[in-house]
């Protein structure tokens, strides 16, 4: 048993099949305890006021946009050497769902910013850089609708992938370079004691569990409907054909 | 691939090979801007370095279509790509022919231009400077994204939409540099970074560029 038999697509539909329901089920409980605990059971921050709860949709939300990016990157370069094409497709699922993070991550940091900085939007690196990475998201999602041919189309978005990937990392930083940043630095780091408050911090992580469940059912039910949508164009033209 | 070259350069400057459509343009980004903010030269001279900047990105982007568009509608392309000339060498070929014919004229053009903006006087020399270190690296990013779109019916559009966020290091440091320098502040940083990423991406993008090629002409 190794990873690769889930690139077989009848075997990936299987068991995507058996794992959706649960997966779908827990994601759903993670962020209604997450959220509710958050909203309600949390005490208003002695600063920030009842505004820092927006910590539970930003910050799960940004880490999914980022890391549904990486996943698509992982996904292009598995596709461009091992050919498979169930790797491709979930490429193709990853993209809208990490354009909606990244617009939600945008929107909660603005609705946040204007009582906090005063301002709904500041030409700050990592809102420029997040913007950025919306834009990079567009174009690969406009690319993949534009080719026809199926195959065509998931070498060329891959390739486009790597390079946006090297150039959004370089646009992350050259922005740095050329504005002061008013966003806070990262509420969450591996290598720190305590990152946020104990109070903020257990349903911040029962939030994030539930976004990145949401994230892996949401991109196994597209890449699931990527599939069968080939499947039955397959068939319409075998159809055509005979 | 000098022949390659020669042949390209020809064809642009010829009647109906665009050549000076670019430049046209940039011109007229130029002058639309003081109509738009209003022609105080103190504000000008301020925003002239990123006016300058930005018409040279979007004159670079105007030709970009052209790259492999006409080649590949008359079958150059395939002839190319069945020639000993690897894939590689066409595409950086295509690009330094872009740049030959777009991206100097630009360079030259702007000191001119940072005329009309009242552009301060210690700016021009980092101006051109940063112009000729970031337009080949816009030309190279560019042909890339001519190549992903060469296949398709309606890809200009497309084709800027994917460009447009690449071109955004380069612009930063370029336009980083010619600010600086109009103000004179050190320029040191971003000149080093601007080059960088120009040198990186003149050495890496052509493969980028011939892998697409050939999914393509597949």
């Amino acid at each position: 048993m190794s990873l690769w038999e889930y690139a077989n697509p009848v075997r990936f539909i299987r068991f995507t099949d058996r794992v959706l329901p649960p997966l779908a089920v827990l994601a759903v409980v993670c962020l209604v305890v997450g959220l509710i605990w958050g909203f309600f059971f949390t005490p208003d921050d002695y600063r920030q006021g009842s505004t820092v709860k927006i910590i539970y949709l930003h910050v799960p939300a940004t880490l999914m946009a980022i890391n549904a990016w990486l996943m698509m990157l992982v996904a292009s370069i598995i596709w461009i050497v091992r050919r498979h094409h169930v790797s491709a497709l979930a490429a193709r699922a990853a993209a809208p769902v990490g354009a909606t993070m990244t617009v939600i991550a945008l929107a909660t940091g603005a609705i946040w910013g204007q009582p906090m900085w005063g301002t709904w939007w500041a030409w700050d690196p990592r809102l420029t850089s997040f913007l950025i990475l919306f834009l990079f998201y567009l174009g690969y999602m406009a690319l993949w609708e534009a080719i026809e041919n199926d195959d065509t189309a998931a070498d060329l978005t891959s390739i486009l992938c790597l390079v946006g990937s090297v150039f959004a990392l370089l646009s992350r930083y050259a922005v740095n370079f050329w504005n002061q940043g008013l966003h806070q630095g990262a509420s969450l780091s591996l290598d720190k004691e305590e990152n946020v408050a104990d109070v903020f911090y257990f349903p911040l992580l029962v939030c994030i569990a539930g976004f990145v469940l949401l994230f892996v059912a949401l991109v196994f039910l597209r890449t699931q409907t990527e599939i069968r949508a080939r499947r039955t164009r397959a068939l319409i033209a075998r159809e055509r054909a005979a | 691939m000098i022949a390659l070259l020669l042949r390209d350069l020809r064809l642009a400057v010829r009647a109906g090979g665009g050549f000076g459509l670019g430049l046209a343009f940039f011109l007229i980004v130029v002058v639309l801007v003081p109509l738009g903010v209003g022609p105080e030269t103190a504000l000008l001279s301020r925003i002239a370095p990123g006016i300058l900047w930005i018409g040279a990105l979007l004159a670079c982007l105007l030709s970009l279509d052209r790259i492999f568009a006409l080649d590949r509608e008359d079958g150059t392309l395939d002839l190319l790509a069945t020639a000993p000339l690897p894939m590689e060498g066409i595409a950086a070929v295509k690009a330094l022919a872009h740049w030959i014919t777009t991206g100097l004229p630009l360079v030259l053009a702007a000191p001119v231009l940072g005329v009309l903006l009242n552009l301060p006087a210690g700016g021009f020399a980092w101006l051109f400077l940063s112009l000729l270190l970031g337009t080949p690296a816009l030309s190279v990013i560019g042909t890339f994204g001519a190549a992903l779109t060469v296949g398709l019916k309606r890809g200009g559009l497309l084709l800027s939409l994917l460009v447009l966020p690449l071109y955004v290091p380069t612009l930063i440091f370029g336009a980083e540099v010619a600010r600086r320098g109009a103000e004179g502040l050190a320029v040191e940083a971003p000149l080093l970074l601007l080059a960088g990423v120009s040198l990186g991406a003149l050495a890496l993008l052509p493969f980028a560029s011939a892998a697409v090629l050939r999914v393509t002409l597949r």
